[in-house]
């Protein structure tokens, strides 16, 4: 078993809110990924998944505060100042964005984005080689010369999707972090981009850390599952294993909530109560207590640790 | 930091309606009151800021300028503000040919010369300050026009604005209780900011000499007479100047303030 | 009157600058039962919305509410039957005017009726209580509940005027996960308790076999398939239809 790619331990963000409050963001994150394993965070707005991925790629807000342990191959990420990071960026860590059309330059042609890493790393000897690479990249994520050569509104959003997953690779990064790279695509679209994506992490030899809401979409396209809610790890597990027994109540609930296709119009339906917490609405127990069935008092009052890939009180692990 | 500039803005706004409206009462000397004895006096207890080249007490003059000022900044801004967000919402409200005359006619407005029509005005009704409060004014509501049209428009796109019309209101119920109250903060930055300019503005038609006439005191015309005795007195043309700096300078503050307490989310605190 | 379908549309057909986005649109609607109109971005489904709607004036093609052709009323007439078809937005922020108390947004439909204040506040109370909502809710701003809030004020400004028709265009999409299936429990409820209709504007197509009868799947403007809902979701003809579900598999 060769050591993690990717190593967090005890990770934390601290934000601070337009009104100069302090609001706790992550709180105590552990995690590892290894070569070609993929895995995807889930959770919900505020659950810090998205800030997880910025934290890894060195990209928090100004004013924001992390501590812990961020590794890549055994290397402290944290301790990086601009000039190293610039080195990592791209080249050890890529990471693919939610809104194609924003993340890409309007004015330039894809191409020549996507040659942009790399020539910035030094990938090939000269321009000529560089277009070559990029050409060969874009072929690979499904765009022939044409698209290649047009500008990002020219071509549709699944088109776009891919460019930015063949810039992301064109540094020939270790790791692949995809911050919900579906959200703006069709349903038929999502599933097309995420199995272009394991299929490229596999032949790569790379680990790809998914950022998503949307646990059916991927739980069956990745290797492991990492649960989130406030902040907080829920729980984790082989994606396959989670899907057949989930046991923390919050992965239970996710997974109830969703009608079943085929299950007819009268099917019941478990909706689960209260609203997804707002980061100034955390209190101190279990992020989860307010809306959990299981939730006792000292659920409320202290948050339970994550231990044999699960935090409840209620369950044994 | 942001209320304290509020404050400011407030203060030195509230002191620039103060002196004007005082001066209609009171004013340490009769700002028209000629005393060749007293010619080019400095500062001193009985003239605070001194005598100009005819005698007469400057300071008076400053606060019998601010009420042209405010004057001429309330009707030019008025006119502006009124006629160009009526035109605006009008435009925005019915799209179409209505939308392209009211925009063509802002463009054919905003190129037409300010100074030109301020000639012409004058031509036309002899000089003064209604010159100044007309030109100023008819010059302000192109622009106007164009910033409500444009804001106004990207409201009407959204979603409670459709269900409004689901909810069966008519386009004038819409543009008077929605689309208005959401264009508040940009109409007090824009009127603002255009009553700074405008108080310029009549500074300069003053100093050209196609806005208040003399004997009447306003600041442009304290800095055109200023001008020739500037080595010999130069706090003639400081005093005026100062006075339109703290004038402009504490309404844009104010407009800043007020913008930021009129968005609903501080209003529900 | 009461004999006519509650939505009759046909020949729809809607054209932006030379471009046709929907063509040839057909399909009948009986009082009580639902519509799903499903479709990826792109395929005209919120331009039918708003045609259904009368928000448009379409290019082509008809669209009656209980037998009458709403576009070739006049204004007045149109606004007077509006009351009867009401709709829920997608976007939860963008749907309640951010400087009016939600109270005042919810009854703002019954402006057209003649009601006395306290019957609006009245009537204001009650829809607040069937979204599952407090009645101290109406005195707070938009930007003070969460998004699945917002949707459930939008459903309760939607309820207001006793419709018999609601369109909801895309009135899950917007929310989170664990919340999605609260609002959707809800509308379920709504349907069975007040027998409202609804069409039902999504690419969500296990939300759709929950809250409809009959289906019609949009891509690039047309109807490539539609029927009653279990038929159409279960046993799909159009190979568009079937890769659709497949995507879901």
């Amino acid at each position: 078993m060769s050591a993690p790619l990717l190593e967090l331990r005890d990770l934390h963000v601290r934000l601070t809110a337009p009104g100069g409050a302090r609001l706790h963001a992550l709180r105590g994150l552990d995690l590892t990924l290894a070569r070609g394993e993929s895995l995807a965070l889930i959770g919900e707005s505020g659950s810090g998944k998205t800030l997880t991925a910025l934290a890894v790629m060195g990209l928090l807000p100004e004013g924001a505060e992390v501590s812990g342990r961020v590794a890549l191959e055994e290397r402290d990420l944290l301790a990086l100042d601009d000039d190293a990071w610039c080195a990592v960026r791209g080249r050890r860590v890529a990471m693919v964005f939610q809104e194609p059309l924003t993340a890409l330059n309007p004015l330039q042609r894809v191409l020549a984005q996507v040659m942009e890493p790399i020539r910035i790393h030094r990938l090939a000897p000269d321009r000529d080689s560089a277009r070559q690479r990029a050409m060969a990249l874009l072929a690979r994520v499904g765009l022939d010369e044409r698209q290649a050569r047009a500008y990002p509104h020219q071509l549709s959003g699944g088109q776009r999707q891919r460019a930015l997953i063949a810039m992301a690779l064109a540094g020939e990064p270790d790791l692949l972090i995809a911050d919900e790279p579906t959200t703006a695509l069709d349903a038929r679209l999502r599933v097309q981009v995420l199995d272009l994506l394991r299929e490229l992490v596999a032949e790569r030899g790379m680990a790809l850390l998914l950022i998503s809401h949307d646990l059916a979409l991927t739980a069956r396209r990745v290797d492991r599952l990492l649960i989130l809610y406030g902040g907080r790890a829920m729980e984790e597990g082989r994606a396959a294993e989670l899907l057949q027994h989930p046991r923390h109540p919050y992965t239970q609930a996710l997974w109830a909530a969703r009608p079943r296709l085929g299950a007819g119009r009268d099917q019941p339906l478990h909706p689960l109560k209260g609203n997804v917490p707002s980061l100034k609405q955390l209190g101190a127990g279990c992020p989860f207590a307010p809306r959990c069935p299981l939730a006792t008092a000292r659920c409320a009052a202290e948050p339970p640790p994550f231990h044999r890939q699960l935090a409840c009180w209620e369950v044994s692990p | 930091m942001r209320r304290a500039a509020f404050v400011a803005g407030a203060v030195l706004t509230a002191l620039l309606l103060l002196s004007a409206l005082l001066s209609l009462a009171w004013t340490p000397w009769p700002p028209e009151q000629i005393d060749m004895a007293r010619r080019l006096a400095p500062p001193s207890l009985a003239h605070w800021l001194g005598c100009d080249q005819l005698g007469r007490d400057v300071f008076s003059r400053l606060m019998a300028g601010a009420r042209s000022a405010w004057l001429v900044g309330v009707v030019a801004v008025g006119i502006g503000l009124i006629a160009g967000t009526a035109l605006g919402l009008l435009a925005a409200a019915r799209r179409g040919w209505v939308e392209a005359l009211v925009l063509r006619g802002a463009d054919l407005g905003y190129a037409f010369p300010a100074l030109l029509l301020a000639i012409l005005l004058a031509a036309a009704l002899g000089p003064g300050m209604s010159v100044a409060m007309a030109a100023i004014g008819l010059h302000a509501v192109p622009s106007f026009a164009r910033l409500v049209n444009g804001s106004a428009k990207s409201w009407w796109a959204r979603d409670f604005v459709l269900a409004a019309r689901v909810a069966g209101q008519g386009r004038l119920s819409i543009t008077l209780r929605h689309v208005l109250p959401q264009l508040l903060p940009l109409l007090v930055v824009q009127g603002t900011t255009s009553f700074a300019l405008a108080i310029l503005a009549e500074a300069g038609l003053s100093y050209l000499g196609l806005g208040t006439q003399p004997p009447q005191a306003s600041w442009g015309r304290l800095l055109a007479e200023a001008q020739t005795l500037m080595f010999e007195a130069p706090q003639l043309a400081l005093a005026p100047g100062v006075a339109i700096t703290l004038a402009v300078l504490g309404l844009n503050l104010l407009g800043d303030g007020l913008r930021d307490r009129l968005d609903p989310k501080e209003q529900a605190r | 009157m009461s004999a006519a379908p509650l939505l009759q549309v046909q020949g729809l057909g809607q054209h932006y600058g030379g471009r046709s986005v929907l063509r040839d649109i057909s399909f009948t609607l009986p009082a009580g039962e639902s519509l799903g109109v499903i479709g990826e971005s792109g395929a005209g489904k919120s331009t039918l919305a708003r045609l259904l709607m009368a928000l448009e004036r379409p290019h082509r093609g008809s669209v009656r509410w209980s037998g009458e052709d709403v576009h070739a009323m006049p204004a007045r007439a149109r606004r007077a039957l509006r009351p009867q078809v009401q709709m829920v937005f997608q976007d939860p922020y963008g749907s309640l005017d951010p400087r009016w108390r939600v109270g005042r947004s919810v009854i703002e439909p019954l402006a057209a009726l003649p009601m006395t204040g306290a019957e609006r506040q009245t009537r204001l109370a009650e829809v607040l209580a069937a979204v599952g909502l407090e009645a101290d809710a109406a005195l707070r701003f938009p930007h003070q509940f969460s998004g699945g809030q917002r949707q459930r004020l939008a459903i309760a400004r939607a309820l207001s005027t006793r419709p018999r028709l609601i369109v909801a265009d895309e009135p899950l999409s917007a929310l989170d996960v664990s919340v999605q299936a609260q609002i959707l429990a809800l509308l379920r409820e709504l349907q069975r308790r007040e027998g409202i209709s609804l069409v039902v504007v999504s690419h969500d197509l296990p939300a759709i076999e929950v809250l409809c009868d009959h289906a019609l799947v949009l891509r690039g403007g047309e109807a490539v398939e539609q029927g009653p809902a279990a038929r159409v979701l279960g046993e799909p003809h159009h190979p568009y239809t079937q890769d659709l579900l497949a995507a879901l598999a």
